[in-house]
């Protein structure tokens, strides 16, 4: 067999993989609907804001929520994840709040 | 046919080490006969080769191919004659190392866009010629020096030429591997192939096939005549 | 047609042929690259579908929260608040929350408590989270030990347990009713953790959000917006951050790649000389190296892409997910979501696959132009 056959089929092969991946992630998106319109419902009746990915600290537990000063935070409404917070300023718009247009 | 009309061909022109390596060269060189370039080394025997298998441009001075004009062609079109009306035989047979005797003779061909297995087919057919089918599959720098000329010639062949133009062919030859050269090219002159050696080697110009041997010296062209 | 079809392949039937001279080098080169793109796909991936789940399941979100600030903390907010805020016009209802935190010294564990009106909990008794039921073993029907703000012990039965597939959301919660929570605590009855405002048009949302910070100054509005940009930039901010951490060695093989690729060896240029002497073209041989450079890149591009699939979406992504998910005892059981789309996939192909075949082209493009003459007296 010619070395390009081999190749092309490989490639093709490969391609058809990650196609298959797509129709993977068709599926199991399908297959999640119902819960996610759980968790959605779970958000709305328990009128919830965050995640709960780590427990530990209020501003890991409700990163929406947490004071503006917390601990380790070089800025009020910097971003709280080290060392991340200490070298990028927060976005402008959290520095400034909430003001009516003049 | 080809007819070489007043060319120059000069290296570093303006600059000090300006060199004159081909000097108002006209000369005729019939179709389907053996012309043997001969003169001393620095001659200038391997520029006009390349100024005649269109590899280089000349100074000045026009080439006709079959009575068309190639001098001044733009490089696309010269670079399509010298894949399909030029096979070159080099010096040192320049083959690709690590790739296989086959593809090394199908390489000239690719370009042209033919099928593969009638490419394939026409490789095999000029090494099952020259004795090389059995070492289509080896790598070139397996071969013995005999066979990996051969294969050079099998992958000038390839694309069909009408010229075959071979500089200093049996420069790595002993004497019996040069005859059986010479061989060779009588068999392409009588499929009416126009063939074109540089080389100094008696062996070769003194070979009764051969038609015409031009002199060459610092670059000018000595009488010429008949072998 | 079939002309430039069987040109190309035959051009790369060479391609490999060259490639496969230096076998074992260059299966070291796709391996890397492999890994290399497995890598940053696997944390886009990742990220993708954490900043979609975030955005999707936090849009039930309230759209505006406000919290009362003392001394730049958060604090409880007096519910005349809410009868000001009511006031403000195109705001159609305001509630109080109440929740706040319990740490539980028994599994040392943080738990949140919240109150919620519409799951109406009997007192003395709660709802808790999947996770919780699993660290403390609890089930329907047992109870729950807490020490009141007061130190005094008060006892609660487990009515039920919060569904594992919100897990991702409730696995720390416990529910409980709003005189338990002031009870537990000792909120005054006429204060609130925060307060939530419903708008009736949502472009005017940050209107009111900003006549809310102007009418009572010591409040915090907190926009569902902002909570959800939140989200997507702590998942960019821990994407980053393990890319970052892999820079040293992406930059190594870029290094690698590029020499490589760009480094052309005498030999590569010799033979770019003989490809012309024997009648290929400039273009001809540029489309050799399009090839050469292709078929490595497309290759560790396919291959690293299905292995970062698999490993994000089927395998749960072992390698990354601390780093990007966090960390916690009350860690919740989830599954991602696979969110892919043509976009991502794009990116990460213009990002690896275009410069390694670019590299590969652009030095041979000196070699391609010399005169093939030079071949001949070599
Ligand atoms: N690119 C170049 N730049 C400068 N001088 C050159 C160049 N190529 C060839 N020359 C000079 O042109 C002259 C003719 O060279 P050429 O190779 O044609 O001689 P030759 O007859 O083939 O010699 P030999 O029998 O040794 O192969 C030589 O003096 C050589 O140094
Ligand atoms: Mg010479």
């Amino acid at each position: 067999m010619r070395k390009s056959s081999i190749f092309i089929s490989f490639i093709l092969g490969c391609t058809l993989t990650l196609g298959l991946a797509f129709l993977d992630a068709l599926f199991q998106k399908a297959g999640d609907l119902p819960l996610l319109r759980q968790e959605i419902k779970v958000v709305e009746t328990l009128q919830l804001t965050d995640f709960c990915l780590a427990t530990e600290a209020r501003h890991t537990r409700h990163p929406s929520q947490s004071d503006w000063h917390s601990p380790f935070q070089s800025h009020p409404g910097a971003l709280d994840h080290f060392p991340s917070g200490a070298i990028i300023q927060p976005p402008e718009r959290i520095i400034k709040g909430h003001e009516l247009p003049r | 046919m080809i007819e070489l009309q007043h060319i120059f061909k000069i290296f570093n022109a303006g600059k000090p080490n300006e060199h004159v390596a081909v000097e108002d060269v006209s000369l005729t060189i019939e179709a389907a006969k053996i012309t043997v370039l001969r003169g001393p080394s620095g001659s200038g025997k391997t520029t006009l080769l390349s100024v005649l298998g269109c590899m280089a441009r000349p100074t000045s001075g026009r080439i006709l191919l079959q009575n068309r004009e190639v001098t001044s062609l733009p490089s696309r079109f010269r670079t399509e004659i010298r894949r399909k009306t030029f096979g070159f035989i080099f010096q040192q047979y320049h083959l690709l190392q690590g790739i296989s005797v086959l593809e090394n003779v199908m390489l000239p061909a690719y370009p042209n866009g033919d099928s593969f297995a009638q490419l394939k087919q026409q490789a095999e057919k000029l090494l099952d010629l020259f004795g090389l089918l059995p070492k289509a599959a080896s790598k070139v720098e397996w071969l013995s020096g005999g066979e990996a000329q051969r294969t050079a010639i099998a992958r000038a062949l390839v694309n069909n030429p009408a010229v075959i133009i071979a500089d200093e062919p049996t420069a790595h030859l002993d004497t019996k591997l040069s005859r059986e050269l010479m061989e060779i090219v009588a068999k392409f002159k009588a499929e009416g192939k126009t063939i074109l050696i540089a080389s100094h080697d008696p062996i070769v110009h003194e070979s009764p096939v051969v038609d015409q041997v031009v002199d060459m010296r610092d670059g000018k062209l000595m009488d010429s005549g008949a072998a | 047609m079939s002309y430039l079809v069987n040109k190309q392949r035959n051009i790369l039937d060479f391609a490999l042929s060259s490639l496969l001279r230096r076998k074992g080098k260059n299966l070291a080169l796709v391996a890397v690259y492999t890994l290399v793109v497995f890598a940053l796909a696997s944390v886009m991936f990742f990220a993708a579908a954490l900043k979609k789940e975030a955005s999707l399941v936090l849009s039930a979100t309230p759209e505006l929260i406000v919290q009362k600030m003392v001394a730049g903390r958060h604090d409880l907010i007096p519910m005349s608040y809410a009868e000001k805020i009511r006031k403000i016009r195109g705001v159609t209802a305001v509630e109080g929350r109440l929740w706040g935190y319990y740490y539980d010294p028994l599994v040392r564990a943080n738990y949140t408590l919240l109150v919620n009106e519409k799951t109406a909990l009997p007192e003395k008794t709660i709802a808790v989270g999947a996770g919780i039921a699993r660290v403390r073993s609890a089930y329907r029907g047992s109870t729950m030990n807490f020490s009141s703000y007061e130190g005094k012990p008060m006892l609660f039965q487990v009515r039920g347990i919060l569904s594992q597939e919100s897990e991702l959301l409730s696995a720390d919660l416990i529910l409980l009713s709003a005189t338990d929570f002031r009870r537990l605590f000792g909120v005054p009855e006429d204060y609130a953790t925060d307060l939530t405002v419903q708008v009736r048009n949502k472009k005017e949302v940050a209107t009111v959000a900003a006549k809310i910070q102007q009418m009572l100054p010591d409040t915090r509005p907190i926009l569902r917006d902002e909570i959800i940009r939140t989200y997507e930039a702590v998942f960019d901010w821990r994407a980053g951050i393990v890319i970052v951490v892999l820079l040293g060695a992406l930059l190594a093989f870029l290094i690698f790649a590029w020499d490589k690729a760009a480094g052309l060896s005498a030999e590569e240029r010799r033979e770019i000389g003989i490809l012309k002497a024997i009648g290929w073209e400039t273009s001809d041989v540029l489309q050799l190296k399009f090839w050469e450079g292709l078929t490595v890149s497309l290759t560790a591009f396919l291959l690293g892409t299905i292995f970062a699939y698999v490993h994000v979406f089927l395998a749960a992504a072992p390698l990354f997910a601390t780093v990007i998910k966090g960390w916690s005892i009350l860690y919740p059981n989830f599954r991602l979501t696979p969110f892919l789309n043509v976009f991502q996939i794009a990116v990460l192909f213009f990002f690896t696959v275009v410069p390694y075949t670019v590299a590969t082209i652009i030095p041979s493009w000196r070699a391609a132009t010399i005169d093939p003459d030079q071949v001949m007296r070599t």
